[in-house]
């Protein structure tokens, strides 16, 4: 296993103090004054954040604090009250969710979206852009599309492989174990050819076995080229392969910076075990009248 | 019991007007529900509105034969439009009772007697297979064709082919479809829609796009149904909506021929019982009168549905692993 060896990380991602809402080098997604609220609940309420590009980002937080909220944002699965974000510096405020994904700008779901009853290759290549045969007019008749949906064919299993997954190829998604499905859901979205890889807790439910592998997937994303935003609640993982993380909290990003440091935080701290950690429980509940009484002495 | 009157009744169940309607309908609803996982319960609505469009267009405005099944067709996709537009960005089950809702109104605006003139009312409408030209189009001459329990007039013949003709085409175009990229897309839409938008698919245009063809098999099925019998109010409803789903459902709702097969297995067996209930209950087997005997088939039906979808839930040409209701 190769998890020994700490993989390259990349650094000089921001410009000045790496503080919540720093500017960055090179963003790829512009985050500014997003907000959303449920009722009376504000899930997200980010006032600027930028996502560095060629780097691995991970977003984090204890349950709760807007993650998977701002993911639909971002992706166009649910709108904001307020707010604009720009990606690539194309604007994508109130673009449906299918052209952000268009766009090169691919998710994954916290609960796997295998689509169970259709073979592990026919999952693949459905990932494809611009398919001709998915117009109604020209998928009548083959010629307009044979040739293609060959190519695709061959791009899915050459994926399929490197994943692992090529044994399974005409076995439909049903049958397929937790791990495999999030492999399959991540081969899935590289048939897109992306540029931003969106990642809902790609760890959650996968064997320690398999995790390994799914971290070096991860790991090669960057390698080829793209920019990986991932939210996991896995911190081994995060300090292994993040070059950047975010730590959201209550809907607002309270920390950011490489993760060697920003683990360290006291907001990071905060957010994950309560400001009062070093209270007696007793004096956060007002139920022990003794340490009270001590401190009013 | 007359065991010969019974079996030819039955075999001629095999190949009727209403076989071929009824396996028209279940194909669009093997593309609704099947394919594209559209719960729809108001295909009774889309044959009406076929069948209504033919006989209207040709009865109020004069159009010859084939221009009124080609409003019939264009009814159905207008029907499909403006139901799909708001009710499609709706989850499966919410649809079904959308649907359920938007096939009643049809049917009552075509009852009300507000339109007469036009609709005809509860009387319904008739002769425009005369006036429209479609009987003189008739290219068999007159007289008996077939032989044994398939022997029929001049006139049923020419409804029987070109009812066939039409069944074979939807069939055609329904296959062409599944096996393209359009059919994986719209395979993909039925198993998680929320996926396919994340891989950038404009998932309301192919839900609709599927509600729309299968909304035409539907309209198709009731001008095949119009150019055989009277276009009347009290055929569209919904009970014939369910029995369109126990076609599907016994043939295989995510198959091509299932639903086809499905029509016609149902129409024999209809006719079946039909026969042979109201001759049990007059020898004395059964302890109903004829005619209670005779609705007794519509509670078979019904059991036979339940059944169905228990026991054979892939239908009897369904793969089990495709289309199965315990996810």
């Amino acid at each position: 296993m190769s998890n020994n060896e700490s993989p390259q990380k990349t650094t000089g991602l921001h410009v000045g103090k790496a503080e919540p809402g720093c500017k960055k080098n090179d963003p790829m997604l512009v985050i500014d004054n997003v907000k959303k609220s449920f009722g009376g609940l504000t899930a997200v309420d980010v006032e600027h954040l930028e996502i560095p590009k060629n780097a691995i980002t991970a977003l984090i937080g204890p349950n709760g604090a807007g993650k998977t909220t701002l993911f639909n944002l971002l992706t166009g699965f649910d709108n904001p009250d307020t707010g604009t974000w720009s990606f690539l510096g194309n604007s994508l405020s109130g673009v449906p969710s299918f052209k952000v994904a268009q766009m090169g700008q691919v998710r994954t779901f916290q609960l796997t979206k295998a689509l169970s009853l259709l073979t592990v290759l026919d999952n693949m290549k459905l990932g494809a852009k611009d398919q001709a045969g998915e117009n109604i007019f020209r998928s009548l008749f083959p010629g307009f599309w044979k040739k293609q949906d060959q190519e695709i064919e061959v791009k899915a299993l050459e994926l399929l492989k490197r994943f692992k997954l090529d044994a399974k190829k005409s076995d439909f998604a049903a049958s397929l174990s937790g791990g495999q499905r999030k492999l399959l859901e991540m081969a899935r979205a590289l048939m897109t050819d992306p540029v931003l890889v969106m990642l809902d807790e790609p760890m959650a439910g996968v064997n320690p076995a398999l995790t390994q592998s799914l971290l070096e997937h991860v790991l090669d994303l960057k390698k080829d080229g793209m920019t990986v935003l991932f939210v996991e609640h896995d911190m081994h993982m995060v300090r292994h392969i993040a070059d950047w993380v975010v730590v959201m909290a209550e809907g607002k990003v309270v920390a950011e910076g490489p993760p060697d440091t920003v683990m360290k935080e006291q907001a990071v701290i905060d957010a994950y075990l309560g400001a009062h950690q070093d209270t007696d429980l007793g004096v956060v509940t007002g139920r022990i009248d003794t340490i009270n009484e001590e401190k009013s002495k | 019991m007359d065991w010969g009157t019974i079996f030819n009744n039955t075999l001629a169940g095999l190949l009727t007007p209403t076989t071929i309607a009824f396996a028209l309908a279940a194909l669009g609803l093997a593309m609704h529900f099947g394919f594209a996982g559209l719960l729809n319960f108001g295909i009774a609505g889309f044959m009406a509105i076929g069948a209504y469009g033919y006989a209207i267009s040709v009865l109020t405005f004069g159009f010859p034969w084939w221009a009124g099944m080609l409003m019939g067709i264009l009814g159905s996709i207008g029907f499909a439009i403006l139901l799909g537009v708001p009710t499609l960005r709706l989850r499966g089950d919410y649809l079904a009772i959308a649907t359920i809702a938007a096939a009643e109104i049809a049917r009552l605006l075509f009852l009300t007697t507000a339109f007469t003139d036009v609709t005809g009312s509860a009387d319904g409408l008739f002769g425009y297979n005369k006036s429209g030209g479609f009987t003189a189009a008739n290219p068999f001459p007159p007289g008996s064709y077939g032989f044994g329990p398939w022997t029929y007039n001049s006139e049923t013949l020419w409804v029987l082919t070109f009812g066939l003709a039409v069944l074979a085409i939807c069939v055609w175009f329904l296959w062409a479809l599944m096996r393209s990229p359009w059919g994986r897309v719209i395979k993909g839409i039925r198993e998680d829609e929320d996926a396919i938008r994340a891989l950038g698919k404009n998932v309301f245009a192919y839900k609709l796009q599927a509600l729309i063809i299968g909304g035409v098999f539907g309209g198709m099925g009731g001008i095949i149904y119009a150019a055989f019998a009277n276009v009347s109010p009290g055929v569209y409803v919904t009970s014939i909506t369910f029995f369109i789903w126990t076609s599907l459902l016994l043939g295989g709702a995510a198959t091509i021929f299932g639903p086809v097969i499905g029509a016609v297995i149902f129409w024999t067996l209809q006719a079946f019982l039909s026969n042979i209930l109201p001759e049990l209950a007059l020898n004395g087997i059964l302890p109903v009168d004829g005619t209670q005997a005779a609705t007794l088939r519509f509670v078979l039906v019904g059991i036979g549905l339940m059944l169905l979808v228990v026991y054979r839930p892939q239908g009897i040409f369904g793969d089990k692993r495709e289309m199965t209701f315990v996810k």
